[in-house]
């Protein structure tokens, strides 16, 4: 009875967060679709989440694909095989590498902020206020977010794209001594249009999850400073697991024969 | 003033798991009356506010504003009713993110009645109606003293000329002669609006300012309500030990048991 009790509290209280977050969840999406919107609101969140997160997407793509090109080179040179370089560095860019890291680094970056923004506008009554001015800030606050994670991720993973292939590019030619031309050839031909679309699905997901989890852990925050940390690591750590367990099954369903 | 109260409240209750904080609360406010909620800290005064502009669901009992029940409204409902309102929070909750003149047009802005350049000019009337010049409204919120906070709160709170203000601990944090400058503020404003108030506070100079009548609320129900100039002759025991700041008397505070 005492080791039935504990499991049952914490097995009913998963189940009540997730419905809690099914819940959050078609409330905004249902927000997303019905006027009014705040075209001001959305454009700040996209220049803060697209604009804004292209250095760190630019820097950590371009040195993925540098590490990549060497690493794919020790490895292949084994078997004579360094011609495939511009292949490998082409395809784990952007089925794997483009959407995943991009993910992840405006997770930290954004995901975090949303959350440590929203949970301050909830403990100091902001949200309450919006309320009391008659606007939803469901409509304001989080239907915003949403969309603009939802546009600017595959835009942001699209650039970082580029940028890996390019950092690929810059180690296989100016390193390793390969034929610019050719290097690029065998990179346009390796290209297939349904790699590069993937990844623009799987950044379309991951940016719907980054801004889900940073609205949804920050405007259910409770508890002054202490909550609104907690709500910011707690919408880091799930929107990267969720991350990484999407990319999964995305893969799978794109991937699998 | 008319028969019909502006807000009547009629056996309130809301509990917190085992803690109840209302227990069949009634109150009437009639159009154009000042009423002052007094009590000490945990009493249910914020709970009783939030109740009525929908932020938190009562347990039972109703809440009419101009006759119509508003407890457990659709969100579209709720809007329309939270135009008749406004709030002065405790802290003034501004939005961090806007300069002033847009926290204080926000309503208007927000519900198309004004555009941008209108609402910058309705700011800056409003601004000098609470004594502020119009630099100000260039200014942060973060950018401006606790005492200039409030202000703007109650610049904000008038701008959409509602028929209902609220006012949440207004002079809570603020030094004596600002405090005063609050409360004459609350009362010129409400005068020229011609806003029906409901405050709560335990700053006993306040209420005696900004009141036309005085209610105590003590243990979730209202133990006595009285017109503000009587309060100092009424032989209720738990009122005179609470106006007058006494350690003994019948409220008997936890730290003491």
């Amino acid at each position: 009875m005492n080791i039935l009790q504990p499991i049952g509290h914490y097995v009913l209280k998963f189940f009540k967060s997730v419905g809690a977050l099914v819940l959050f969840t078609f409330t905004a999406l249902s927000h997303c679709l019905r006027p009014p919107f705040y075209p001001r609101a959305i454009l700040r969140q996209m220049i803060e989440i697209g604009y804004f997160s292209l250095p760190v997407v630019g820097l950590t793509t371009i040195f993925a694909g540098m590490v990549l090109a060497l690493q794919s080179y020790t490895g292949f040179s084994r078997f004579s095989a360094e011609g495939a370089i511009a292949n490998v560095v082409i395809i784990s860019i952007t089925r794997e590498l483009g959407p995943v890291l991009a993910g992840l680094m405006v997770t930290g970056r954004i995901g975090a902020s949303m959350a440590a923004e929203l949970g301050t506008m909830r403990v100091t009554e902001q949200v309450d206020a919006l309320t009391t001015l008659s606007t939803n800030p469901f409509k304001y606050l989080i239907a915003p977010r949403l969309i603009a994670g939802i546009l600017m991720l595959p835009l942001l993973v699209l650039v970082g794209d580029i940028i890996g292939v390019l950092g690929g590019y810059l180690v296989a030619v100016y390193q390793l001594g390969f034929n610019a031309s050719n290097y690029i050839q065998s990179s346009w031909e390796a290209m297939v249009a349904m790699d590069v679309v993937s990844g623009l699905v799987k950044a379309t997901v991951f940016g719907f999850i980054i801004s889900l989890m940073g609205c949804y852990h920050g405007y259910t925050s409770k508890g002054g400073a202490q909550g609104v940390g907690k709500a910011t690591t707690d919408s880091v750590v799930s929107a990267s697991i969720l991350i990484l367990c999407f990319n999964f099954i995305l893969t799978v369903l794109f991937f699998e024969k | 003033m008319t028969d019909t109260p502006k807000i009547k409240i009629r056996d309130l209750h809301k509990a917190f798991g085992p803690k109840v904080v209302l227990d069949g609360l009634d109150l009437d406010v009639m159009p154009g009356e000042s009423v002052v909620i007094i009590g000490g800290s945990g009493t249910g005064k914020s709970v009783t506010l939030k109740c009525t502009l929908g932020l938190m669901q009562p347990d039972s009992g109703t809440i009419e504003v101009d006759g119509e029940n508003v407890v457990g409204l659709n969100s579209r409902d709720r809007e329309r009713v939270n135009h008749k309102f406004s709030m002065l929070f405790q802290s003034a909750a501004l939005f961090d993110s806007l300069p002033v003149w847009e926290n204080v047009a926000f309503g208007p802005i927000a519900d198309k009645t004004v555009n941008r350049k209108q609402g910058k000019e309705l700011a800056i009337e409003k601004l000098a109606q609470v004594g502020m010049p119009p630099e100000v409204g260039d200014l942060f919120p973060s950018e401006l003293s606790g005492g200039m906070q409030k202000r703007v709160g109650l610049a904000r709170a008038i701008a959409g000329d509602p028929e209902i203000i609220f006012f949440d601990e207004p002079t809570t944090g603020l030094d004596p002669i600002m405090a005063d400058v609050i409360n004459d503020l609350i009362v010129k404003i409400t005068k020229e609006v011609g806003a029906t108030g409901l405050s709560i506070t335990h700053d006993m100079a306040s209420a005696r300012k900004i009141a036309d009548r005085i209610a105590m609320l003590y243990q979730g129900k209202i133990i006595w309500q009285g017109p503000a100039a009587t309060i100092d002759e009424c032989d209720n025991e738990y009122v005179q030990q609470f106006i007058n700041g006494r350690a003994d008397g019948p409220i008997e505070m936890a730290v003491r048991k």
